[in-house]
C-alpha cells in the first residue's frame, strides 16, 4: 500500500485564507516579550529601530517610556518622537501623558513603536486600553512594534498572581498576542537581571529596593522566565502546525473540535474570573471553542445587584478571552446548563467549587449543589470542577441603586403585620366558638394570602407574627407567650413550614412569569418594529419608527443617524428629546462598522451606546442609545437584543432605499417609454400624410406627362419639395430621438466599403456629377458600430459634400486603422471644395447651424449635428477641418473606438 | 415618351387604411393596367388574399384592428403569394421582423409611385419561376448546374461558401433577404447570430463580380436588414 498524503482539511484552508485575508492591508505587529520588567525590551526594540532606519524605513516613536535608564535613552537619539497627548486627570488634576493616535494615525509611518501593550489608558481616552489604540493603528495599515511582560497576559495572570502574590491590573487578551505577526522573546538570566537591578539600571534605587523585595525574588524570576519561555515555545509550536498545515502535511489534526468544547457556568457567588481564566486556559491549549453563561434563578434575583453585576463582569470578560456567553433564566441552575450543552454541543461543563463553606452548609447540600445535580442529569456530559476561593466580589459599597425594590417589600411586610393584626381581631370573638385547630386554619390562610401577594421574605414575617399572635392571644395560658401544650409547637412548625414553602413557589412562579413576560414583551416589540418598518415607505419613517420602539424597549433615548451618502452621518431623525450624541464617536462607529461607546472596546465612558445598522450591502447608519441605566446593556441578551434591532433596521433602511431606486428608475423607464411612443406617433403622424402628398403628386405628375400637360412642371416640382420636407421631418425626428437619448445603438461588425456602396446608391441623384475616390487598404477590418446611424453619418457627409462644392469636383473617403495610443478606426470624407468658412469649424455641428446663413443652398443645419450626436452615441467624435494639401476642400474626420473583430471560421478548402 | 410595357395585367390586394394613401397606390397601380383590390384591415384583407385570387398583396403594417404581421404570419400557412409592406417605423427592426415572417419586399413611407411601380414589377416577375440553369447579370455568367462562374469570358473560382451565397441570393431575385435568413441558409442554422460572416464573404463576392465593389449594381445591400440581388 502506498501512504497517500492526507488530503488538507478544508475548513483549515478556508481559516488559513480568512486569515490571511484579514491581515492583507493590516499593520504588522512585532511584540518583544520578557519575562519582566529589565530585562532589556524596550532597548531591543529600539535597536531594531536603529537598524530599520540604517534600511531608510519611515520609522516613528509613538511613545517609548525609557524609565530614566541611560542606555535606552541613547537610543532615542536619531529617531522621530511623536509628541504625546496631554490629558487631565478628573480628580487630581496632575497631567499625563498618553500616546496620541490620532496624530499617529495622520502621521501615518511605515513602522511605529509604542512601548507597553498592556497599559491603561486615561479615562477619557478613546479606548480603554492601549492595545486598542494599536489595534487602529494596524487597521491603519500601520506596522507596530510594541513591548509586553508575560504577566499582563489575561489567560496568565492568574498563575503569576499566585506565583509571585503580586496582582497585575494591566492585562492583555491573549488573542492579541496569539495574532501578533512576530514575538521576539527578550531573555535575560535571573542572575544577570538581580545584578542588573542591583545597579540601578532597572529602576531607580529607593524603588529597586522596594520592587525587589516584592517581585524581584530569585525564585519569582525563575518562575517567570519559565513561563515566558514556555509561551513563546507554544507559539512557535503553533507556527510550525499552521505552516505545515499551509504545506498540507500535518497528521496531527483534531478530528471532532466540539467534543473538547466547554461550557463554563459562572456562578452568583464565587471568584468568576479564576474560573473563567482557567477555562480560557484550556479552551487555548485543546484550541476547542467555548461558552460562558450565566443562570438567573430566583435565588439569584435576591442577591445584591453588586453580585450580579460581577458576574455578568466575568462574562464580559469571558467574552474578550473568545467565549461566547449567554445568560439564561430558568428556576434551576443545573438543567438550565445541561440543556444549554447539550443545544450547542458542549462536552464539558465547568463548575467552580466554592472553598471554606462552613460544614453544616456542606452537610446540608449535600447532593444539592449544581455539580452533583449535573452529573446526575447528564452522566455523558464531561464535568470538571475547579477550585476558587470564596472571596465575594468586593466594592459593593459604591451601589446605592443596590436596593431597588426595597419599598415594595417593605410594602409586603407592612402587609404582613396588618394581616396578622386583622386575623387576630376577626378570631378574638370566634374564641370559645371554634376549636383552636380551626382558628389556626384561619391564621394559616393569612400565611398563605401574604405569601402568595409578596413572597417568600414577608410570608415568613408573616407565617412567624402569626405563631406569636396565636400564642399570645389563643393558646393557653392566654395574653402570654408561655406554652402548656407541647403540641402547639407542631401546630407552630407547620405553620411556618407552609408559609416558606408557598413563599418559596410564588417566587419561583413570578420570577418565572416576569421572565415570561420580559421575552414577550422583548418579542412582541421587535415583532411589532419589524411589522410597521415593513410599511415603511421613507427613511425618515423608519428613524421615526425604530426611535420610538428603542425608547419603549430599553427605556432611554434613542436615535438614529442615517448616512445619506453611504459616508457621512445625517442630523438626528425626530425632534424632540435626544441622546447627547458625540457626531464623531458616530461617525467612528459607521466608519469601522463596529459598535462604540457605552459598554464597549471605544470611548466606554460615554453615555450612549452606538451600534451600526449593518445591511446586507452596506452600514446604513448608526443607532444611537442612551438607557437611562446604563447597566441594563452589560446583560450579554441585551447587546444581542439591540444588535437584532439594529440589523432590523438597518434592512429596513436598505430596503427604503432600493425602494426609492427603484421607483426612480421605473420613472426614468416610463418617460422613456414615453418619449418613445410620442416619437413613433410624431413619426407615423407626418409620414402618412407626406406619403399622401409625394404619392398622389408624383402619379399626378405621370399623367400629366403623358397628356403632355405643361402643368407637369407644376406637379414635379410639388414631388421635389415633398421629398425635402420629407427630409427634413426625418432629420428633426432624428435629432429628437438622439437628443433625447432614446436610441440604443445596435452594435454589429461593419464594412465601410458595404456602407459606402449603400449610401451612395441612397442619394445617386445628389452625387450626380461628383466622383466619388475611395482609398483605403485592400486588408481595411471589419469595424463596430450601428449598421443605419454610420450609413447614415456617411449620407450626411456625403450630401454635404456634393451641395457645397462646385460640380465636378471630386469627393473622397480613406480609412485606417490608427492603432498607436487608442485604438481607432478612422474615416475621413474630404472635398475638393472651397473648404469651411474659416474659425467655425466646431460651430458647424450645431444644431440649425450652417456653414453660409444666407446660402441658397437647401438644409436646416441639422446633418450635422445629427452626425456629431450618432458619433458621441458610439463613443466617437466628429471633427472638420479645412486643408490645403494634396488639394483645397474641407476635410471631416470620423474616430470610431476599434477593437479587433472576431476571427471567421474558415473551413473551406 | 416610352409606355411602360405592362408585364402582364395583375390582381393586387392593397390593405391600408390611410385613404389618401390607398387612393394614390390605386391610381398608380391602375395606370399600370393591374386590377386593384382595396381592404382597410388585416383580416378582410386576408379574406381578400384567400378569395380573389391575387398575384401580389401590398400591405401596410400599421393597421387599425391589429398589425400587419399577423396577415402575413396566417398567409404564409397557405400561400407563397408575394408581399410587399409598407411600413412608417424607422425602427429597421420591424421591416426585418417582417421580412423573417415571409415578406418580400419593403417600402418607407413616404415613397413616391416610380418607386412602388418599380418594386411592384419586380415582385411580379418573380412570379414566373427562374428555373434557367444559366444566369446572366453585368458581364457575369453563372451556370448553376455545373457551379461555375465566369466574368468577361474568364473563369472566376469561388469557394463553395461564396457559391452557395451567390446561389440563393441570384435563386430569391429581386427579393429583400434578411442577415437571418441568409446565414441559415448558407452556413447552416447555428450560424444566425454571425453577421460579420455575410459581410466578408459579400465583400469577397462583390470583389470578385462587380465592377466597382465600393459601388455596387447587382449585390446590393438594405442596411440594417439584408442583401438583395437585381439583375439589371
Amino acid at each position: 500500500m502506498i501512504d497517500e498524503p492526507a488530503r488538507p482539511d478544508p475548513d483549515a484552508l478556508l481559516a488559513l485564507t480568512r486569515d490571511e485575508a484579514a491581515r492583507a492591508g493590516r499593520g504588522r505587529l512585532r511584540i518583544y516579550f520578557g519575562a519582566n520588567a529589565g530585562v532589556g525590551k524596550t532597548y531591543a526594540m529600539l535597536r531594531g529601530a536603529q537598524a530599520l532606519v540604517q534600511q531608510g524605513v519611515d520609522v516613528v516613536v509613538g511613545l517609548v517610556e525609557t524609565h530614566g535608564r541611560s542606555e535606552t535613552q541613547a537610543l532615542l537619539a536619531g529617531l522621530e518622537l511623536l509628541p504625546r497627548r496631554t490629558v487631565a486627570r478628573s480628580a487630581g488634576g496632575a497631567a499625563i501623558d498618553e500616546f496620541d493616535v490620532d496624530a499617529a494615525l495622520a502621521r501615518k509611518p511605515a513602522v511605529m513603536l509604542v512601548d507597553e501593550l498592556a497599559h491603561s489608558n486615561a479615562p477619557g481616552s478613546r479606548h480603554p486600553k492601549r492595545w486598542q489604540d494599536i489595534d487602529e493603528l494596524r487597521a491603519a495599515g500601520i506596522d507596530v512594534h510594541t513591548t509586553v511582560n508575560v504577566q499582563h497576559l489575561e489567560s496568565l495572570n492568574d498563575v503569576v498572581g499566585g506565583i509571585t502574590q503580586v496582582r497585575v491590573r494591566e492585562t492583555v487578551p491573549d488573542h492579541v498576542f496569539d495574532e501578533a505577526d512576530e514575538v521576539v522573546l527578550v531573555d535575560l538570566p535571573p542572575d544577570d537581571l538581580l545584578q542588573r537591578l542591583k545597579e540601578g539600571k532597572v529602576y531607580q534605587s529607593e524603588q529597586a529596593e522596594r520592587a525587589a523585595q516584592h517581585f524581584f525574588r530569585k525564585g519569582n524570576l525563575i518562575a517567570l522566565r519559565e513561563l515566558a519561555l514556555r509561551r513563546t515555545a507554544d507559539r512557535v509550536d503553533d507556527e510550525v502546525r499552521s505552516y505545515r498545515r499551509e504545506l498540507g502535511r500535518d497528521d496531527q489534526r483534531p478530528v471532532w473540535p466540539t467534543a473538547d468544547a466547554m461550557l463554563v457556568a459562572v456562578g452568583p457567588q464565587a471568584d468568576n474570573d479564576k474560573l473563567v481564566r482557567s477555562a480560557a486556559r484550556r479552551a487555548a491549549r485543546s484550541d476547542a471553542p467555548w461558552h460562558a453563561v450565566f443562570v438567573e434563578t430566583p435565588a439569584s434575583q435576591r442577591l445584591p445587584q453588586a453580585i450580579r453585576r460581577a458576574a455578568l463582569q466575568s462574562l464580559k470578560l469571558a467574552e474578550s478571552l473568545g467565549a461566547t456567553t449567554a445568560t439564561l433564566a430558568a428556576p434551576q441552575p443545573a438543567p438550565a446548563l445541561v440543556a444549554y450543552a447539550r443545544e450547542h454541543n458542549l462536552g464539558t461543563i465547568v463548575i467552580g467549587r466554592r472553598e471554606g463553606r462552613p460544614a453544616w452548609q456542606r452537610l446540608a447540600f449535600w447532593g444539592f449543589g449544581v455539580a452533583p445535580r449535573v452529573a446526575r442529569l447528564a452522566p455523558d456530559i464531561d464535568l470538571a470542577v475547579v477550585g476558587v476561593q470564596s472571596r465575594r466580589p468586593s466594592a459593593p459599597a459604591d451601589t446605592p441603586d443596590a436596593d431597588e425594590p426595597s419599598a415594595s417589600r417593605w410594602r409586603g411586610y407592612a402587609w404582613a403585620a396588618a394581616g396578622c393584626a386583622l386575623t387576630t381581631l376577626v378570631c378574638m370573638p370566634l374564641h370559645g366558638l371554634f376549636e383552636l385547630a380551626n382558628i389556626v386554619m384561619l391564621f394559616l390562610l393569612t400565611v398563605m394570602a401574604v405569601a402568595w401577594r409578596h413572597g417568600r421574605g414577608p410570608a415568613v414575617f408573616a407565617a412567624a407574627a402569626n405563631v406569636l399572635a396565636f400564642d399570645f392571644f389563643f393558646v393557653p395560658p392566654r395574653y402570654s407567650f408561655a406554652v402548656s401544650d407541647i403540641q402547639y409547637l407542631l401546630t407552630f412548625a407547620v405553620m411556618l413550614g407552609v408559609g416558606m414553602a408557598i413563599g418559596q413557589l410564588t417566587a419561583s412562579l413570578r420570577h418565572q412569569l416576569d421572565v415570561s413576560r420580559l421575552r414577550e414583551n422583548r418579542a412582541r416589540s421587535l415583532y411589532e418594529m419589524a411589522r410597521e418598518l415593513g410599511s415603511a415607505l421613507q427613511s425618515e419613517q423608519v428613524a421615526e419608527i425604530a426611535d420610538r420602539h428603542l425608547e419603549a424597549a430599553f427605556r432611554g433615548l434613542a436615535a438614529v443617524l442615517l448616512a445619506e451618502d453611504g459616508r457621512h452621518l445625517g442630523s438626528p431623525s425626530h425632534a424632540g428629546s435626544q441622546p447627547a450624541i458625540d457626531a464623531a464617536l458616530a461617525q467612528w462607529c459607521l466608519d469601522h462598522a463596529a459598535p462604540a461607546g457605552l459598554g464597549t472596546g471605544t470611548l466606554p465612558a460615554s453615555p450612549a451606546l452606538y451600534v451600526p445598522l449593518a445591511a446586507p450591502m452596506r452600514v446604513r447608519g448608526v443607532l444611537v442609545l442612551q438607557p437611562r441605566e446604563p447597566r441594563t446593556l452589560a446583560v450579554p441578551e441585551q447587546r444581542r437584543l439591540i444588535d437584532t434591532y439594529a440589523a432590523l433596521i438597518g434592512i429596513a433602511v436598505e430596503r427604503v432605499h432600493f425602494v426609492s431606486v427603484a421607483q426612480e428608475s421605473l420613472l426614468a423607464m416610463e418617460s422613456e417609454r414615453l418619449r418613445n411612443a410620442l416619437l413613433a406617433a410624431l413619426s407615423h403622424d407626418l409620414r402618412t400624410p407626406l406619403t399622401a402628398l409625394l404619392g398622389g403628386a408624383e402619379t399626378l405628375a405621370d399623367a400629366l406627362d403623358r397628356s403632355a400637360d405643361p402643368k407637369a412642371s407644376l406637379a414635379r416640382s410639388i414631388v421635389a419639395q415633398a421629398r425635402r420636407t420629407t427630409q427634413m421631418v426625418a432629420n428633426l425626428l432624428e435629432m429628437a430621438r438622439l437628443q433625447a437619448g432614446a436610441v440604443t445603438l445596435k452594435l454589429d461588425w461593419l464594412s465601410l466599403e458595404e456602407l459606402v456602396g449603400s449610401a451612395r446608391r441612397s442619394i445617386e441623384t445628389a452625387l450626380l456629377g461628383h466622383p466619388l475616390v475611395v482609398n483605403w487598404p485592400q486588408d481595411l477590418p471589419l469595424f463596430q458600430g450601428d449598421a443605419v446611424l454610420i450609413e447614415r453619418v456617411l449620407v450626411n457627409l456625403l450630401e454635404n459634400a456634393a451641395k457645397h462644392t462646385p460640380a465636378g469636383t471630386r469627393i473622397s473617403v480613406s480609412a485606417r486603422v490608427q492603432t498607436q495610443a487608442k485604438p481607432a478606426f478612422v474615416i475621413e470624407v474630404a472635398d475638393d471644395g472651397p473648404g469651411l468658412p474659416p474659425g467655425r469649424a466646431q460651430a458647424l455641428f450645431d444644431s440649425f447651424e450652417r456653414g453660409d446663413k444666407e446660402s441658397t443652398t437647401p438644409g436646416v443645419g441639422l446633418g450635422l449635428a445629427i452626425c456629431r450626436a450618432i458619433m458621441q452615441a458610439h463613443g466617437g467624435e466628429i471633427s472638420a477641418a479645412s486643408r490645403m494639401a494634396p488639394a483645397h476642400g474641407a476635410v471631416f474626420t470620423l474616430r470610431l473606438p476599434y477593437r479587433d473583430p472576431p476571427a471567421l471560421e474558415e473551413s473551406e478548402p | 415618351m416610352i409606355e411602360p410595357i405592362p408585364l402582364l395585367a395583375a390582381r393586387i390586394v392593397i390593405v391600408e387604411d390611410d385613404t389618401e394613401i390607398r387612393r394614390f397606390v390605386r391610381m398608380a397601380l391602375e395606370s399600370e393596367g393591374h386590377l386593384v383590390f382595396e381592404a382597410t384591415g388585416w383580416q378582410r384583407g386576408l379574406i381578400d388574399a384567400s378569395t380573389r385570387k391575387p398575384d401580389l398583396l401590398i400591405l401596410d403594417l400599421g393597421l387599425p384592428d391589429g398589425d400587419g404581421l399577423a396577415l402575413i404570419r396566417e398567409l404564409r400557412a397557405f400561400s407563397s403569394l408575394p408581399v410587399i409592406v409598407l411600413s412608417a417605423r424607422i425602427d429597421e427592426a420591424d421591416k426585418v421582423t417582417a421580412l423573417d415572417a415571409g415578406a418580400d419586399d419593403y417600402l418607407t413611407k413616404p415613397f413616391g409611385s416610380a418607386e412602388l411601380l418599380a418594386r411592384v414589377r419586380a415582385a411580379l416577375r418573380r412570379r414566373v419561376p427562374q428555373a434557367e440553369p444559366v444566369r446572366r447579370f453585368g458581364d457575369v455568367e453563372v451556370q448553376l448546374v455545373a457551379r461555375s462562374v465566369t466574368r468577361g469570358g474568364e473563369r472566376v473560382p469561388l469557394t463553395p461558401v461564396e457559391f452557395r451565397l451567390l446561389a440563393v441570393l441570384l435563386q430569391h431575385e429581386g427579393k429583400v433577404l434578411t442577415h437571418r435568413q441568409l446565414l441559415r441558409d448558407v452556413w447552416g442554422p447555428g450560424h444566425v447570430e454571425q453577421t460579420h460572416y455575410l459581410r466578408v464573404y459579400m465583400g469577397r463576392l462583390r470583389t470578385k463580380l462587380e465592377a466597382d465593389p465600393a459601388h455596387p449594381r447587382h449585390l446590393l445591400t438594405e442596411t440594417g436588414v439584408g442583401y438583395r440581388f437585381v439583375s439589371s
